[in-house]
This record gives structure tokens, C-alpha cells and sequence, in this order.
């Protein structure tokens, strides 16, 4: 059996569900081919679930603290397997959501197993190892990534002590004493989850700071706030020797003078980055280009260097981020379209400053465009302007007056450089800056804009004032 | 004005003078580059002189070869060839070497001598979206760096310009940050000369801000201004904004000297002169100015300056605005050599052929709106001027006579706007009564 689509797009996280939709609203004949869950990782491991995770974890934090807000609250427990099964549940009502998307929009779904046997043409090899063989005028390769793994032999994350986000998603047991290794968001996350729930938590990074594609205040601030709540934070260290037995974990630890210290975890979570999941799927048979760290190499629009063949998302170039996926995949189902002779629609090209970035620990870190230090580095004249959560009032009310905002802006200008945000709701904050970076605002628009009293988002007002001297409330 | 040279290709293009008075001239900033096709009225260059920072327009079109001086050269000599264009058998425009000016101060022209012809406005974009779509940041970016945004095609959403498209465009038109490639003679890394890029700049911006309150569902069109509008716009608000004007009006009776002019029609018709109203206006006021010399001045800052000689600009309506041809000793020569000259200027002036210092210069002006049947109204004063007379029409109108009885007269209204810095009202009264009894007693204009 073969089937000719104009476009067949391999994997369906939220890239490729998202360009099989916009190709198929861009009357193109698409399908999509995944092997494992519609949806991919973002919807069934990694995004949503992780978020359900958390907001357990906050409302059990909540409830804990109760008394801080007038309110009494006896044997507060926390039962980790209801916990985990109300994440499966979202995840599982979300991949529904997707099988529904892909039928409404009659986007065929061939589950198996998609490698290329030429730019144009696949074979699906399913479950049961039946085949078949799908042919496209173009292909868009968004097969995500995977946890990396340590480079040690003895540190395999096998699921039982020594654990990637995937096993950290549905633990059977509360970790007594965790090792969470790598602080970037996924770290932080889990780092925050399980000290939450009453986990002993490590934290190690092996650069100088925790969170460190963030902006430095943002990670000062993070470190200062997790040390509080009674996470152990190592920077500068690396992870020496791994070993797992039965009973736990020893890691050896080298901190930044060189010294190594053994402690054993009961658990460890790797959280170390991520590997493309380029191999076996063929594209070493048509010839596709990775680039040094083995992502796919693509121009601004997903275009691979073999004609045909397009890639986005966690398998080409970061940040390796579900929203930035999703939005290649609308760039690249256009450009296709555009290839085919579809005249109305004009894609633009990615433009990665404008790609806001979200943590959910606690305290929530969100963040777009350049940090103060990149800005500098970049040879910008820089006004920056900065305003804390104690400074307004409705963080104050809801009793989460531990943050800021700050803001860099370009001095001769006025463009938004980059903005980044710690505190309470950030994450759904950012996007009022993402929208203005996005529409090149200058300080000016910004500053006119009327942000409603009383919301968290009148600080990002305060910091964009603060910058030029200007700020209120401070 | 038009030099030709007889030669086919290419063109010498001339350090233009813009000023009687300019001898050199600094030049500020190419807006063109080598290989650049240009049309005529297409900007080549800013020019900079003592006075102010004027576009070059071409006059020929063609394909430009070289640019010859640099830009941000001071002390370019008028006439010294700046840039060549290879163009059709047409000749260049340099322009003339200008004489001393016969007038004691000399008056910026208000309109730049490298392009005579009356200015014919030109569509501004081809589409018909005359909306400039343009982010806050490419706004601020152009304004700051002197782009003409309605130039720019977007590339952002809808064609809309963003700030890529603004670095892109500043990077072409700044000749001085990026060489061409073709330019025999290396247009050297100058720094852009920033009082040159100012009044631009301003014009951008007011065209950018303007457009902003635009409200675009009316039907409407945009065309980029002349140098003569330009030109007309920067002194009138020159002059309202720096000037403090007083109006002072007075009502004529005109029969006498229309009958006075009829009988001297009478006489001149043999020469083929035929004296208008206005003609025995001008003389009227040229006399009048040299009876009260305190308003024949210009303020100068600390200095007053006095003429000894009337010399009145007429104002004169021409196709795309308006030019001031000079009656040069209105007071000391006779009606019928006024008659003559302003026949002479007027038709000039229409078919864009006057010279510099036939209408740079002047030492006070007149506006005659009665051929309109204006009844009343107030004119600009002319700056350097202190002195404008804006005149009414003659109409009949009852009339005490001298005798106390009401009678019908023939009557203007006539309104001198004065320059309160210069001119005292009491002057400005004298002036206007001398005015009035030159033309009720009209004899003293063939005295």
C-alpha cells in the first residue's frame, strides 16, 4: 500500500500536530506519523504533565502555609500515587484532545515507526512489524528529542534509582533524599516538585549558577529563594562517580576547588539536556547535514540542505521548546504551501529573540530576548530598569511578594532587548512583553499602556518606568 | 537657465549656487550612489550653505557615473563639477554664476534655483495604500536616522515596515557608511554631517506623525512636497513663529487714480504699455516706504537694518505656489517702466524662468487678492521683511464725501502686517496714511 500526501510530517509533538494542522487549513494532504502517543513528549511526558506535578505540589504548599492567610489546615498529606495519576489523566485528556484536532482536520495518523527510504517517500513500520509506505511531495522531520544521559556507565538512568524526567514523572515512592543534576528548567522543576512534597533535595550545576541561560539577577534570586525553602545548591561542581546499588545512589561530587565529596541519594534525577532523536529514522540515507551537537541544520523557515525534507522543533537548533516547535511548524506548513503555488500566505522567518522562555518552579521564572549581560555583550548601550514584587500591591495581597521584574532596553532606541521575570504568575505575564517585542514597541508604547490595578502585571509597567527613571511605586 | 553644452554623454553635474550670495557651498550628503538611475526632480544631494541645508534636485535623468566630491566636502566652489551622469543628449543644468545681488540683503530663494520649473507634485507611492504601516521601533529608528519610511517597502506582516527594513535602507542610502562598489573616485567614511540630516529629519518626523492621526477610510492621496512648497512653508512659519505681526487697515478710495490711470492708458497706449491697478499700487507703496523709512527695515537680532531704496516684491500665484518678483527703486522709477517690468516678471515667473535675483531680495511686499474679490485679509510678512501690504478689492461702497454728504465711492481696503520687533505701531500708522494719500491724491505717483 501507498499512500501520496503533499506533506507527511514525522512525529507528533507540538510541532508536528501544529504544522499538520496548518497544513491541512492550507488545503495541503497531509498525514502525520508517530510512534509512540499523539501529542509527543510535551503533552504526555514533559510540558503538561509536569505541570499538573506542580500545581499539586503548590496547592499541598499552600495548604501547608495555610495559616498565613487566616486559615487552618489539619493533617495536610500529600499521597504521591493520586498525585501522579492526576497528571497521567491530564496527559491522557490532552492526547485525546489531539486525536480529536487530527480527525477534524483530516490530517491522516499512521502510528508506527517513519523512516525515510528517500527524501520522498517512507516506510511506517507499526507495532506488530507490518509495514507500509507513504510517499510526499515534503516531508517535515519533527521527531523531538530525549533526555541526555550521563557520560558514565555506572550512571545509566535505568528508572529505578538513577532517573530522567521521564521516571520523575510517575514516582512510586517519595525520593527520601534526591540528587537533582543540571539546574535548567526541567532541574528546577523537579528540584521544586519534590522538596515540596517533603523530599531531602541536592541540587548541582557545574557552571557558576543555577538557571543559567537566565538572566544573573534572575538566577541570584532563584538561588537565594530555593536555599530558602531548603534546597542544597552546589554551582561550579561536576558529578565525578555514579553508583547505583539497591538501597541508593553514591555520587561523588567534585566541587570548583577540586575536592571530591561521596553522598549517597536515594534518588537521582538527570536532568543534564537533551539528544536529538535523529538516528534510524534514514536521514544519514538521504544525506541530511546535523550540525556539531547532531541537530538537524535548517534555514529560518525549516528548509533542511536536502530539497523536500524540512525539520523543526527539539531535533534542529534550540531553544528546545514546545511554543518555538509549534511555531516553526506553522512557518514551515506555509513555506510549503507557498512552494506549491498557495500565493496568500507569507511566511516570515524564525526570529529566536522574540522566543519567551518559562520555568515553573517557585518562584516561576519567565524571560524573553537578551539578558543584561548579552545585551552588553552584543555591543548595546543598555537602560535597564528593575521592580520588585514587594513594591506592588497585589502581589502583597496574595501573599507572594517575593520577585521582580526587569527590563533591558536598548538606550539609543528604546527597543525591548529583553525582559526577565521572577515571582508569582510570571509565566503568564511574559507574554505581554513577547506581544510588544514581537510588534517592535518601543519604551514609549510601553510606558502609554495602561496595565490594570490590581494585577502582578502592573511591575512589568514599573519595570519598563524604572528603566528610565520613571517607576512609581519604588 | 538651462546651459547646454552641445556635448552628448555624459553630464557634469555642477555645484549649484542656491543663494545669490553663495559662492561655495558645503556638500553634505549623496542620496544617490554610483549606478543609481535617476529622474528629474529626483533628490542627488544635500547641499549646505551659510543659510541652510537644500536638497539638489536633477534636472536631467540618466544613469549616475561617478560622484566627484565627497560627501560632507566643505567649500565646494560654485560651478565645480561634483558627480556625472550619463544621460540623453540634453546638456547639464549647472547653474549660472550669480552676480553680486542688487539688493542690500539678500533673501534665501523660495525655491531652489537647481530646479526652475515650476515644481509638478509626484505621486508618492505606486500603491495605493497611502498608510505608512511601520513598527513604533522602525518609526523611531527612521526618525533618529532621517529615513523617509513611505520610501520603504516592508517585510514584516502585511508589508509592514519593521526595523530590519530601516537598517537595510539606511546601510543603502548612506553612501558615507557603505562605498559603493562602482565609485571611481572613492566616496570616502565621512561622518554624516548632522545639521544637514536636521531639517530632513524633522520632515520625516512630522510626515511619520502626521500620518499616525491619518484617518485613512477618507479618500485621499499623498505627494511629496516641491522644493518651492518647502520652501514656502519653512518661512511663513518662520516668519508667524518669530515675527510678532500687528494688521493695520485702512480703507481707499480709488477713483481718482483710476481715473488717472485711464487717462494715462490714454497716452501709453501708443507704446503699447497698459498700467493695472496693482502697477500703481507698487509705486504707491515704493514711495510711501521711502516717506517712512521706519518701515522699509529688517530686524536683524542686535542690528536694525534701514534700506534707502524701496525695492517692493509682488506677489505673484504660479502653478504649485507662489513666487515674489522684485520691483526693484519702485519709488524712483516711472509707472509705466513698473507697468513693464511686472508684465514682464509675472510672465516670467509663470513659466518658471526667473532668475535669482529677480525674486531673492526685496525690501517690503504686496498681495493683491482683489482680482479675487477678497474684500479683507492679513498677509505673512516676507521675512527679512517688516513689511507687507495685503490689498483688497475696489469695490463701490457708500461713501461720506467731503463735504459730509453720503456719496458712492470706489473703495479698497488695504492691511500692512508689520514686524512688531521692527516697526512701532505709530510708523506702521504713517505708513499706511501715506500710503492712502498717494493713491486718493494720485498725482504724486507721475510727480
Amino acid at each position: 500500500m501507498s499512500d501520496t500526501y503533499d506533506l507527511i510530517v514525522l512525529g507528533s509533538g507540538p510541532g508536528g500536530y501544529v504544522a499538520a494542522i496548518r497544513a491541512s487549513q492550507l488545503g495541503l494532504k497531509t498525514a502525520i506519523i508517530e510512534r509512540e502517543n499523539l501529542g509527543g513528549i510535551c503533552l504526555n511526558w514533559g510540558c503538561i504533565p509536569t505541570k499538573a506535578l506542580l500545581r499539586s505540589a503548590e496547592v499541598f504548599h499552600q495548604m501547608k502555609h495555610a495559616s498565613a492567610y487566616g486559615l487552618s489546615a489539619d493533617n495536610v498529606a500529600a499521597d504521591l500515587n493520586a498525585i501522579v495519576q492526576r497528571s497521567r489523566g491530564v496527559a491522557s485528556q490532552l492526547n485525546k484532545g489531539v486525536t480529536g484536532l487530527m480527525k477534524k482536520n483530516k490530517v491522516d495518523v499512521h502510528m508506527g515507526t517513519g523512516t525515510f527510504l528517500s527524501a520522498t517517500k517512507l516506510q511506517v513500520t507499526d507495532g506488530e512489524g507490518k509495514t507500509k509506505d507513504l510517499s510526499a511531495k515534503h516531508v517535515i522531520v519533527a521527531v523531538g528529542a530525549r533526555a541526555r544521559e550521563l557520560p558514565k556507565k555506572t550512571g545509566k538512568a535505568d528508572g529505578k534509582r538513577i532517573w530522567t524526567y521521564r521516571h520523575a514523572m510517575t514516582p512510586t515512592e517519595l525520593p527520601a533524599k534526591l540528587l537533582v543534576v543540571g539546574s535548567g528548567a526541567i532541574g528546577v522543576e523537579f528540584a521544586s516538585f519534590y522538596n515540596d512534597l517533603g523530599s531531602d533535595v541536592t541540587v548541582v550545576e557545574m557552571v557558576e549558577r543555577i538557571v543559567p541561560a537566565e538572566d544573573k539577577d534572575v538566577s541570584a534570586f532563584l538561588e537565594k529563594a530555593l536555599k530558602k525553602q531548603g534546597i542544597k545548591i552546589q554551582t561550579s561542581a561536576r558529578i565525578e562517580t555514579i553508583e547505583a546499588n539497591d538501597t541508593g545512589v553514591k555520587v561523588g561530587i567534585k566541587d570548583k576547588d577540586g575536592a571530591i565529596a561521596e553522598t549517597e541519594f536515594s534518588h537521582v534525577i538527570v536532568a543534564v539536556g537533551i539528544v536529538p532523536n535523529i538516528e534510524n529514522i534514514g536521514l544519514e540515507d538521504i544525506a541530511i547535514e546535523p550540525d556539531q551537537r547532531f541537530h538537524i541544520k535548517t534555514d529560518g523557515f525549516g528548509r533542511t540542505n536536502v530539497p523536500g525534507v524540512w525539520a523543526i522543533g527539539d531535533c534542529t537548533d534550540g531553544p528546545w521548546l514546545a511554543h518555538k516547535a509549534s511555531h516553526e511548524g506553522v512557518i514551515a506548513a506555509e513555506a510549503i504551501a507557498q512552494e506549491l503555488g498557495n500565493a496568500t500566505v507569507h511566511p516570515h522567518p524564525l526570529d529566536r529573540r522574540n522566543i519567551p522562555g518559562c520555568t515553573y518552579c517557585h518562584p516561576q521564572i519567565a524571560s524573553v530576548g537578551l539578558t543584561e549581560a548579552k545585551a552588553v555583550e552584543a555591543g548595546y548601550e543598555v537602560k535597564v530598569g528593575q521592580f520588585p514584587f514587594i513594591g506592588n500591591g497585589k502581589a502583597i495581597a496574595l501573599g507572594e511578594a517575593e520577585g521582580f521584574v526587569k527590563t533591558v532596553f536598548d538606550a539609543k532606541t528604546g527597543e525591548l532587548l529583553g525582559a526577565h521575570m521572577i515571582g508569582a504568575e510570571v509565566t503568564e505575564m511574559i507574554q505581554g512583553y513577547v506581544v510588544g517585542k514581537t510588534l517592535e514597541t518601543t519604551e514609549v508604547e510601553l510606558m502609554q499602556t495602561v496595565f490594570p490595578h490590581p494585577t502582578i502585571s502592573e511591575t512589568m509597567h514599573e519595570a519598563t518606568l524604572a528603566a528610565y527613571g520613571r517607576a512609581i511605586h519604588i | 537657465m538651462r546651459d547646454r553644452t552641445g556635448k552628448p554623454m555624459p553630464i557634469a553635474i555642477k555645484m549649484p549656487a542656491l543663494s545669490p550670495t553663495m559662492e561655495q557651498g558645503t556638500l553634505a550628503k549623496w542620496l544617490v550612489k554610483a549606478g543609481d538611475m535617476v529622474a528629474a526632480g529626483d533628490i542627488l544631494a544635500e547641499i549646505e550653505t551659510d543659510k541652510a541645508t537644500m536638497e539638489f534636485e536633477a534636472v536631467d535623468e540618466g544613469t549616475v557615473l561617478t560622484l566627484d566630491v565627497p560627501a560632507g566636502t566643505a567649500g565646494v566652489a560654485v560651478g565645480t563639477v561634483i558627480a556625472t551622469i550619463s544621460g540623453e543628449d540634453e546638456g547639464t543644468a549647472p547653474s549660472p554664476p550669480v552676480d553680486v545681488p542688487s539688493v542690500p540683503v539678500a533673501i534665501e530663494p523660495p525655491q531652489a534655483l537647481a530646479a526652475p520649473e515650476p515644481p509638478i507634485a509626484k505621486p508618492l507611492l505606486a500603491t495605493k495604500e497611502n498608510r505608512v504601516i511601520a513598527s513604533p521601533l522602525a518609526k523611531r529608528l527612521a526618525s533618529d536616522k532621517g529615513v523617509d519610511l513611505s520610501a520603504l517597502k516592508g517585510s514584516g506582516p502585511n508589508g509592514r515596515i519593521v526595523k530590519a527594513d530601516v537598517e537595510a535602507a539606511q546601510g543603502g542610502s548612506a553612501p558615507a557608511a557603505k562605498p559603493a562598489e562602482a565609485v571611481p573616485v572613492a566616496v570616502p567614511v565621512a561622518a554624516p554631517a548632522p545639521a544637514a540630516a536636521a531639517p530632513v529629519q524633522a520632515e520625516v518626523k512630522m510626515a511619520t506623525e502626521t500620518r499616525a492621526l491619518l484617518d485613512a477610510r477618507v479618500p485621499h492621496t499623498v505627494s511629496r512636497l516641491s522644493q518651492m512648497r518647502k520652501t514656502i512653508a519653512r518661512r511663513l512659519s518662520q516668519s508667524m513663529q518669530e515675527a510678532p505681526h500687528i494688521y493695520l487697515s485702512v480703507d481707499v478710495q480709488l477713483d481718482k487714480l483710476l481715473k488717472l490711470r485711464g487717462e494715462l492708458n490714454e497716452v501709453l497706449a501708443k507704446s503699447g504699455v497698459k498700467l493695472s491697478v496693482n502697477d500703481m499700487l507698487v509705486k504707491a507703496l515704493g514711495k510711501a516706504l521711502v516717506e517712512v523709512p521706519e518701515c522699509n527695515v529688517t530686524f536683524a537680532g542686535n542690528e536694525m537694518i534701514k534700506y534707502s531704496r524701496a525695492d517692493v516684491s509682488v506677489a505673484v500665484s504660479i502653478p504649485g505656489g507662489l513666487i515674489t518678483p522684485i520691483v526693484q527703486d519702485a519709488s524712483g522709477r516711472s509707472l509705466a517702466e513698473i507697468a513693464t517690468a511686472i508684465a514682464d516678471l509675472a510672465t516670467r515667473a509663470k513659466e518658471g524662468k526667473l532668475t535669482t535675483e529677480e525674486y531673492v531680495g526685496g525690501t517690503a511686499s504686496i498681495s493683491n487678492m482683489g482680482m479675487m474679490g477678497i474684500k479683507h485679509f492679513t498677509a505673512v510678512i516676507n521675512p527679512p521683511q517688516s513689511t507687507i501690504l495685503a490689498i483688497g478689492a475696489g469695490e463701490k461702497r457708500p461713501w461720506v464725501m467731503p463735504d459730509g454728504s453720503l456719496g458712492v465711492a470706489t473703495v479698497m481696503t488695504a492691511t500692512g502686517s508689520f514686524d512688531h520687533r521692527a516697526v512701532d505701531g505709530a510708523d506702521g500708522a504713517r505708513l499706511m496714511a501715506a500710503f492712502k494719500a498717494l493713491v486718493e491724491a494720485p498725482l504724486g505717483l507721475v510727480a
